[in-house]
């Protein structure tokens, strides 16, 4: 029966070479860990994505729980760290995986770097890599404010002193994140939009560019 | 299609679009050219890369297990504390504190060298342009990438560790620690474990007593407000806590540590009677904030 339902949606869509695409193509020795286990390094890019995407789920099941308002923000992380079932295991795999990403996104771009892989014709691809890079940062820093503690707070502000000591723009750009002339309710609401709907629709958008590169130019060869 | 696939025609169209089809396209290396053993994507590679994937997500489930995820106190602007961004800012923070890239030459702490190196390390395939692709064969482009490396780790380090002694001079413990420990302490004397500034609000006790009509013709409401809560004044809802019948008795008479004016004569002016004045005292170090 599913066949059939499979046969059905693919005469109308043909689906077929869309997922043969995905699923079919070959990856090389060099590569692959079972083979060569020195490969390991190639597996930094793939081990990225698969920390985004628990980002991506446990932040999912934080927003059930968050409140983005400064009266509310401190007290419903403690909710969620001491009450909530298994909510000390979702906060801390989103809290580590953070810092997790960040590991093997630089492990990736050093090893990408180092074997050259960035070289004709994949140049776009490694700006776009970067570019993912920067976004990944900036969750890092949005995402950093959210539990309202003093830490929190306190590295912020600092952070918008920095932005604010740029040339030019500093200002304008200090403005623009803090939402008024101090870190407050509206610096708090900022950094959560931008944590949670901003950076994160950028981030996929880059991802399925990421990879949609890979497979036009293929994984480039053994050295 | 309406040009079809022939591929003696002069002009080629992509699909039935009116796009001409070019040939400029690099063809990506057929991996058959390579020797060995390539497989397909899935099953065969993804299950080997999941292996990987499980030694990972292990590893981090047992740090996620073992040390939860930090929580300090509520933010307060006031709080005396050394303020750390997360680790991987840490460089930059140390970077931004040398001589030559603060203060005056802030600019060029900010734009001249991070500035440089990220635009350099997002615009490196059109640096580093050469064919070669084994980093000892590329001195200049992997010798930049080993020095930033190591000023990365060296000012990281600076960073901490400065970050360490100064906790250590200044005798303080960081909230997250001190949270946990607050926290460990209540929860053996069985009290609520929450650092969250509570918003309760506390309600007058005994609202109709005559108290009351003394309060507003004595004009405490001008301050304090009819309901209690403070306007010029603070709040006196749960001043019973705070102070006792005497202390308010003090108070009334000879004002609050110059905040408050002495209240006494003018009451009597007004033709409040001393057991009037002595019973709303009374009324008010019964304010107390609900158990």
């Amino acid at each position: 029966m599913f066949k059939g339902i499979y046969n059905w949606v693919d005469e109308r869509l043909d689906i077929t070479p869309i997922w043969r695409d995905v699923a079919d193509h070959e990856v090389p020795e060099h590569v692959n860990p079972a083979h060569h286990f020195s490969a390991f390094v190639y597996c930094f890019g793939g081990l990225t994505f698969f920390i985004t995407v628990i980002q991506i789920l446990s932040g999912m099941f934080l927003t059930m729980y968050y409140v983005p308002d400064i009266i509310n923000a401190y007290g419903s992380v403690e909710y969620l760290q001491t009450k909530v079932a298994f909510g000390q295991i979702v906060r801390g795999m989103h809290h580590w995986g953070a810092s997790l990403v960040i590991v093997m996104m630089f492990l990736h771009t050093l090893r990408v770097f180092f074997t050259g892989s960035y070289k004709a014709p994949r140049e776009m691809n490694w700006v776009v890599g970067m570019l993912i890079f920067f976004v990944m940062i900036g969750l890092g820093l949005t995402g950093y404010l959210l539990p309202w503690d003093n830490k929190a707070y306190f590295a912020t502000r600092v952070t918008l002193q920095i932005a604010d000591s740029i040339p030019v723009v500093g200002p304008y750009l200090k403005e623009l994140m803090q939402g008024g002339q101090i870190v407050g309710a509206e610096t708090l609401t900022r950094f959560f939009a931008v944590h949670v709907f901003f950076l994160p629709a950028v981030l996929l958008l880059l991802l399925v560019g990421h990879f949609i590169m890979i497979r036009r130019q293929g994984i480039s060869g053994p050295l | 299609m309406a040009h079809g696939d022939k591929s003696n025609e002069k002009v080629v169209f992509v699909g039935d679009s009116r796009v001409r089809k070019g040939k400029g396209f690099i063809v990506p290396p057929d991996y058959t050219a390579y020797p060995g053993k390539s497989e397909a994507f899935i099953p065969n590679f993804l299950l080997k890369e999941w292996m990987v994937g499980v030694v990972v997500l292990v590893g981090f489930l047992a740090l996620t297990i073992a040390e939860p995820a930090p929580l300090g106190y509520p933010a307060n602007p006031n709080a005396n504390i050394i303020p750390m961004p997360d680790w991987y800012f840490l460089f930059l923070y140390q970077f931004l504190k040398l001589p030559y890239a603060s203060g005056q030459y802030v600019a060029f702490g900010i734009l001249g060298v991070p500035g440089v190196a990220f635009l350099s390390l997002l615009l490196a395939p059109f640096l580093d342009k050469g064919k070669e692709r084994r980093f000892y064969r590329r001195p200049v482009a992997s010798s930049l990438m080993i020095l930033s490396l190591i000023s990365l780790f060296y000012l990281t380090n600076v960073s901490w560790t400065h970050y360490q002694n100064e906790l250590k001079a200044t005798g303080q413990v960081p909230e997250h620690i001190q949270r946990e420990e607050e926290a460990r302490e209540k929860r053996a004397k069985g009290l609520p474990t929450s650092s969250a500034i509570q918003q309760k609000e506390i309600a007058i006790v005994d609202k109709e007593d005559t108290a009351m009509e003394t309060f507003k013709k004595a004009g405490c409401v001008a301050c304090h407000a009819a309901d209690l809560k403070g306007a010029a004044g603070p709040s006196l809802r749960g001043v019973g806590d705070k102070h006792n019948k005497d202390e308010i008795m003090k108070i009334i008479k000879e004002g609050y540590e110059g905040k408050m004016p002495p209240q006494y004569d003018n009451m009597i002016a007004q033709g409040i009677t001393d057991k009037e004045i002595d019973h709303l005292a009374d009324w008010l170090s019964k304010q107390k904030a609900a158990k």
